[in-house]
């Protein structure tokens, strides 16, 4: 084990890969300085710039190239900067990396992994914060990735380098900084199979990406309350793990589940409606959404801050659900 | 290279063609012709569904540019992309089994007219967003170079998708990274049912990549052999490693941009002197027949070879079992 933060995980990934594959090679803006954030830095030297490709600023001509350099084999890994900046580039990611498998019957694939990081970070404003992970879960065809820690970033984008299928991989840019364990060799996280962050019999909390800390730390107010909360940390939103959210909710009765995201059509509504289509009856409580309002997010910090899901909050939603007030 | 509009080819780039090279362009050409007729004959028919936009009069494009292609060289192009399937070597079988959606075209009947793709025949598929192949060739291209091959990307669109953005950011790119590939703009003079001067601010399209220093030629697209000696100079100048090249090739589509469309926005006059005075396979005809290099005889042994050729590909077309329903769940990434 080493303690590494979720950015240098999400670098040593793409190392790592890029070492064992010489078909791996990274694209994007400003990737010859290190990344706007820094996930870069060093590549270049290491790998050379055809393989560390400075982009100029044209996401849709960078996405649409890497789908091609995709289909002749190569396995290209695309920095998008923002999931914002994403948007300029959705043609070549949802009309052609997306469908080009099923609708050439087969005949190519597209090996492609597109970083997008996603979140609120320091009054970013209304384009640089966005999380729409929701939209891609909603493409047939794209793998959806949302890892919460160091080492899930590490073993879901070496899992994602050796897809051959598109990913969409985002990183929350304020997990950045945060420090954690990360096993030691080539270790690889399976897509489709949710983490237990905590168990617990009384209330099944499901949150994916940064919203996870803030679960966390809810969940630990709860458990001072007496309260058993199991928090399940998605980890990808498309496949996703059915199975272990299902066995937990059947077994404590009830699901809450909080997202960073717009509540209205986010990936939480699809969480809650296969749970109450699944348990309905067994249910102990009626299922519960917690995600942002559908508004807009502000840059000055007490606006921005309006549109968060606090730990006080999934508490507060956790004690109703539970009966207590 | 530099820009330069011609219609003729440039001196000493066009090498008088043997007679088999001009057979051998009036066969392929010929072979795309009875090909659409055949798929449009097959549409009024009911026989093929949804989209099919046909290639005739525009023949002497892709079969110029591609005889001047080398093995592993890869092709892409929007949807009115039969002609170069068949120019790429794929079979018409495959071809017309796709146009009506069984289980033996290229695509297993789930792509349809617009898409087909060939790995063994270096297609990159037909795609069906206007101007979204033009990013993906420029791919194909830093692919070729990253797997240090001297392969070349033909990228080809239409006069309607010069006006999209991501062309514009994939001739920087290109032109940045001097990437092995040319891009064919295919000026049929309508985008859909609007006339080039109606859509574009400027009318000469070779010059579109002026700002990023591509060179560029307009040429007259309804010849075969002018099409040829520009692509085997566009073609040895992407190979030599000296960047991407534009070539304009201007030609002329008979029928309507899809064949839901009338083409009411044109004269039958218009469409009428074209076919006359200017149809790329007549033109051959004529260089064979009146040059005494080739006799009715030898042509008629070749038409009727490739009736008989376009006729089994209607029969194989019709044959060939419909998919099973269950294909909706193959090749897409379900639970992963």
């Amino acid at each position: 084990m080493a303690i590494v933060s979720y950015l240098e995980a999400g670098r040593d990934a793409l190392a790592e890969e890029m070492r064992r594959d010489p078909l791996v090679w990274a694209v994007g803006e400003d990737l010859g300085r290190g990344g706007v954030f820094g996930q870069y830095k060093g590549l270049v030297e290491e790998f050379g710039p055809e393989r560390i490709s400075d982009a100029p600023i044209s996401e849709a001509a960078i996405l649409g190239a890497a789908v091609g350099a995709a289909m002749m084999g190569t396995r290209p890994v695309v920095e998008m900067r923002f999931s914002d900046f994403a948007l300029c580039a959705m043609d070549e990611l949802v009309n052609q990396a997306a469908k080009a498998r099923f609708m050439f019957g087969g005949q190519t694939r597209v090996p492609l992994v597109v970083r997008e990081p996603i979140g609120m970070w320091r009054s970013s404003a209304a384009q640089h914060s966005q999380s729409l992970e929701a939209w891609y879960a909603h493409v047939p065809g794209l793998v959806v990735v949302c890892p919460s820690t160091p080492a899930d970033t590490k073993g879901l984008l070496k899992t994602a380098i050796r897809s051959d299928d598109p990913v969409v991989f985002m990183e929350h840019k304020n997990l950045w900084g945060l420090a954690g364990d990360v096993p030691d060799g080539d270790h690889l996280v399976p897509f489709g199979e949710a983490r237990i962050v905590r168990p617990g019999r009384d209330l099944t909390i499901v949150s994916w990406s940064a919203q996870v800390h803030v679960a966390a730390e809810a969940a630990g107010a709860l458990a001072a309350q007496g309260i058993e909360v199991e928090l399940i940390d998605l980890r990808t939103l498309w496949p996703w793990d059915k199975t272990r959210v299902l066995a937990s909710v059947a077994k404590t009765g009830r699901l809450l589940v909080t997202h960073e995201a717009v509540a209205v059509a986010g990936f939480g509504a699809e969480v809650a409606a296969t749970v109450a289509e699944q348990l309905g009856p067994r249910l102990k409580a009626p299922v519960r959404r917690l995600g942002a309002p559908r508004t807009l997010i502000a840059y000055a910090p007490p606006v921005e801050n309006a549109v968060r899901v606090s730990a006080s909050a999934i508490a507060d939603a956790a004690c109703a659900m539970m009966g207590r007030h | 290279m530099a820009l330069k509009r011609r219609t003729k080819p440039a001196t000493g780039a066009a090498k008088t063609p043997s007679v088999e090279q001009l057979l051998k362009y009036y066969r392929e050409m010929l072979q795309i012709r009875r090909f659409e007729e055949k798929a449009g004959q097959m549409y009024g028919m009911g026989l093929i569904g949804g989209f099919c936009h046909l290639y005739i009069g525009q023949e002497a494009v892709v079969v110029g540019m591609q005889n001047a292609l080398s093995l592993g060289d890869s092709v892409i192009t929007s949807y009115r992309d039969h002609g170069h399937m068949l120019a790429c070597g794929m079979d018409p079988k495959g071809v017309m089994a796709e146009l009506t959606g069984r289980s033996g075209g290229y695509s297993r009947g789930k792509g349809g007219s617009m898409h087909m793709f060939s790995k063994a025949e270096h297609f990159y598929g037909g795609h069906g967003i206007v101007g979204a192949q033009m990013p993906l060739g420029t791919g194909l291209a830093f692919a070729n170079r990253y797997r240090g091959t001297d392969r070349v990307s033909v990228t080809y669109c239409g006069d309607g998708a010069i006006n999209q953005g991501q062309v514009y950011e994939s001739f920087n790119m290109a032109a940045l990274w001097k990437l092995p590939v040319i891009y064919v703009i295919e000026n049929n003079k309508y985008g859909m049912g609007t006339s080039v001067q109606r859509a574009s601010a400027s009318t000469d399209l070779f010059e579109r990549g002026a700002a990023y220093g591509i060179p560029g030629s307009q040429i007259d697209g309804m010849d075969v052999l002018a099409t040829h000696a520009a692509a085997e100079e566009a073609v040895a100048h992407a190979r030599a490693g000296k960047g991407p090249v534009i070539l304009e090739m201007m030609t002329y589509r008979y029928r309507g941009h899809s064949m839901s469309d009338p083409a009411k926005y044109r004269t039958k006059e218009e469409v009428a002197k074209m076919r006359t005075e200017h149809d790329p396979i007549d033109l051959v005809r004529k260089r064979l027949i009146d040059g005494g290099l080739a006799n009715e005889d030898a042509l008629k042994a070749i038409d009727k070879e490739v009736k008989d050729l376009v006729t089994a590909a209607a029969e194989f077309a019709q044959e060939s079992p419909e998919p099973d329903p269950s294909e909706v769940w193959t090749d897409v990434l379900l639970e992963a």
